[in-house]
């Protein structure tokens, strides 16, 4: 380091509280010693008031009979089983529905996002009135709308919307057959096994051979071919070991099959058509990041418009659309709360509802549910940025 | 050694600062804002709602005013928070309200694990079906299989478990936050039955687009003494409340009300009725009260039995007998220690 320039001295003679080095690291720990500090007198001041105030805590209610019924349990759960356990069908019941959200909002906000885009007026002009529409209403009326307005209007069970005697619409819920696996089932499962493997090679191969010969192989239809084809041939070999049940009205409700509830159907469909109207604007800004110049180049090479935009536009525009994307998956979990206005048993509405309601232990509850979004939104914080680094533009 | 004297000096004084910090408190925070800020329903009728006017009506409503009436002289002196099931033991807890009277049932859980106290019963209610009349339903063991629409954080969600444990029978339960959803969501089909305390039920099924189209089975499948609450530790508070709630039981057993109490006061020979109306006997002074506590109780909100049939009983859109909720003295079971 270079001497004061001011006085000409030696910086060894400046005093020790002079020192910048020193003077950092002092009011650094004591930053820390003060935010420790005050974390402390929050947590035992609440553990006082709440003892004084004769409210039990401790997590001991975990292990309590819970007592009380829940809609939608995705694991074996009944009123026998624990408050912890109401704890994992909630969590279940939160990932369900926002994993599903994530996958349906990312697919109708691509295509919305280059549909607007598009050159056919009639497209664009859909799409643009799709996003302005739905990304400018409050999600919970939209929520409230889909269940309260479009769902709960359908008939009632004893006149379903009968859809060819194996599927069943009504204000109880969609119902639909459930598959039965035989013995001897295991062996289709071998076959896509079989035919994943082959796949994967095959692409492998095709794919080098396109470097090294440039002659190209139709990757997708051979593909196709085999990863159905196969299970199928096994299947029908096996003596098709499948049956399926039907779900049969019976007593008040259907009964057998699977049953997706309006609830799960309503919050879905709001949160994906919701969260989709962002993904389709952060679609459109990466698109339109990409330079024409990339478009034309690409052009006048050859390639045709569907090449061109699979292999030269979304690669690119990429970059630009998975930090938006994330903020969206992440909004898209944390809004799958609003689960609890039309009663979709996720985490807030079990857990962070009834179980605390029927315990009383609020400040235990409340803290574990925000862990357990807080967990959720890093994860998939984490994973995105992961991917956001592999598709980054690596310098070679 | 003087270190020491002083540690210990120190840590008694917090003892003490901790034991006495909630005695009393709430009383002189009360007079303090000048009102009781009291825990209702989001709108319950018979038990808690705005009138046409904007006016809180309803047992629960009144079982404040009383408490209101008691400390201040005046029972308008009320305001009120209107809470959902879930939210409703927080917001007491918190000191957001001074006392929650939002039909609310007595368990051991809530008395002993929530720091809270029930002042008494202002209603013995039981929980009960509400059914479409078209299901051909007549009792409560015909429902196995069927779907429910309950409150979500109330007793109703344990109580309805059990009943089909115990028959060995298989339900659904849709649970929502307000009772407003669970009508909605029982008018549109949604559930084959609503179940609640059955006061409410009744309550609840005004609320349908056609009420004539549902009816309440027999079956009671559970006990739900609903009554005020209030925080641990602070027995004054506690005292006024609950004794509150007495004063119109009592009021209503010699037969002294809200038209009658001031006539009552002047000329009446029964030494119970005197006692009662702060003429003779210990008065206000033990309540921390003035000595017409009880006076200003019955002349503004009335005694229980007014206090009732105007909200739930025959003068009501309810009309809902009095049943268990008759004075011990006319077949009931609603009994108020002597004022003495």
């Amino acid at each position: 380091m270079s001497a004061d320039p001011l006085s000409g001295a030696a910086p060894a003679k400046a005093a020790l509280w002079r020192r910048p080095v020193f003077r950092s690291t002092v009011f650094q720990v004591l930053l820390i010693l003060g935010v420790v500090a005050i974390a402390n007198y929050l947590f035992t001041n609440t553990l006082h008031n709440l003892e004084q105030r004769g409210i039990s805590t401790g997590f001991g209610f975990l292990s309590m009979e819970a007592g009380f019924g829940i809609l939608q349990t995705l694991i074996p759960y009944d009123e026998t089983y624990t408050f912890g356990r109401t704890f994992l069908v909630g969590l279940l019941n939160t990932l369900l529905v926002s994993g599903l959200g994530i996958f349906l909002a990312t697919l109708i906000g691509f295509v919305m996002g280059v549909a607007r885009l598009s050159s056919n007026w009639l497209i664009a002009r859909i799409a643009t009135v799709y996003i302005e529409i739905f990304r400018n209403i409050p999600l919970l009326l939209q929520i409230l709308f889909w269940y309260f307005a479009v769902l709960q209007p359908l008939p009632q069970p004893r006149q379903s919307l009968d859809l060819g005697g194996m599927f069943f619409l009504n204000n109880r819920g969609f119902y639909l057959p459930a598959p039965v696996f035989e013995a001897g089932f295991n062996l289709v499962w071998i076959a896509l096994a079989i035919a994943v493997v082959v796949v994967f090679f095959m692409a492998r191969w095709a794919r080098r051979r396109q470097e090294e010969t440039g002659q190209q192989f139709h990757t997708v239809y051979v593909s196709l071919a085999i990863l159905f084809g196969l299970p199928l041939l096994v299947f029908l070999a096996a003596g098709t070991p499948l049956t399926w049940e039907l779900p049969a009205l019976k007593g008040f409700n259907f009964k057998g099959g699977v049953t997706i509830i309006p609830e799960l159907m309503a919050l879905l469909t709001a949160l994906s058509i919701y969260t989709g109207a962002f993904i389709a604007e952060a679609v459109r800004s990466g698109i339109l990041a990409v330079s024409h110049g990339q478009t034309e180049a690409a052009y006048a090479v050859g390639l045709r418009p569907s090449v061109t935009l699979r292999l030269v536009i979304i690669p690119q525009a990429l970059r630009v659309i998975i930090p938006q994307l994330t903020s969206q998956f992440l909004n898209l979990t944390k809004n799958s709360s609003l689960a609890t206005a039309v009663g979709y048993p996720d985490l807030v509405a079990v857990f962070a509802g009834t179980t605390l309601n029927q315990t009383g232990q609020a400040v235990e509850v409340i803290a574990m549910t925000m862990g357990v979004y807080l967990t959720i939104s890093l994860t998939i914080s984490t994973f995105m940025n992961w991917y956001n680094k592999k598709k980054q533009l690596v310098e070679r | 050694m003087k270190k020491f004297v002083l540690t210990t000096t120190a840590l008694a004084l917090c003892a003490a600062v901790s034991t006495t910090a909630f005695a009393g408190a709430t009383l002189n925070d009360v007079k303090k804002k000048g009102f009781v800020q009291c825990g209702v329903t989001t709108g319950l009728p018979g038990f808690s709602g705005p009138d046409e006017k904007g006016n809180w009506t309803g047992l629960d409503v009144d079982t404040c005013r009383a408490v209101a009436a008691a400390v201040f002289g005046d029972a308008q002196k009320v305001k009120f928070t209107p809470l959902t099931a879930k939210e409703r033991f927080t917001a007491l807890q918190s000191g957001e309200i001074d006392v929650l009277s939002r039909n609310t049932t007595w368990t051991l859980t809530r008395d002993s694990s929530l720091g809270l106290n029930f002042a008494g019963v202002n209603y013995y209610d039981g929980q009960g079906f509400l059914v479409s009349k078209n299901l051909g339903v007549k009792s409560a063991l015909e429902l196995d299989g069927a779907s429910f629409c309950i409150q979500a954080g109330t007793t109703t969600e344990l109580n309805l478990a059990d009943y089909f444990r115990a028959n060995g029978m298989s339900y659904t339960p849709i649970t929502f936050d307000s009772s407003d959803e669970t009508v909605k969501a029982f008018g549109a089909g949604r559930c084959d039955a609503l179940t609640s305390d059955q006061s409410q039920l009744y309550a609840l099924r005004i609320k349908l687009k056609n009420p004539g189209s549902a009816m309440v089975l027999p079956e009671i499948i559970s006990k739900e003494p609903l009554g005020p609450v209030v925080r641990q530790g602070d027995d004054e508070w506690f005292n006024i409340v609950r004794w509150s709630l007495f004063a119109m039981l009592n009021a209503e057993e010699y037969g002294v009300t809200s038209k009658n109490v001031d006539k009552m006061a002047a000329s009446s020979k029964d030494p119970n009725v005197l006692r009662l109306l702060g003429q003779s006997g210990i008065k206000g002074k033990g309540l921390g009260l003035s000595d017409t506590w009880a006076a200003s109780i019955i002349k503004q909100v009335g005694n229980y039995g007014e206090m009732f049939e105007r909200n739930v009983g025959q003068a009501s859109a309810l009309k809902i007998s009095r049943g268990l909720n008759a004075l011990w003295s006319k077949g009931g079971i609603q009994y108020a220690p002597p004022i003495r």
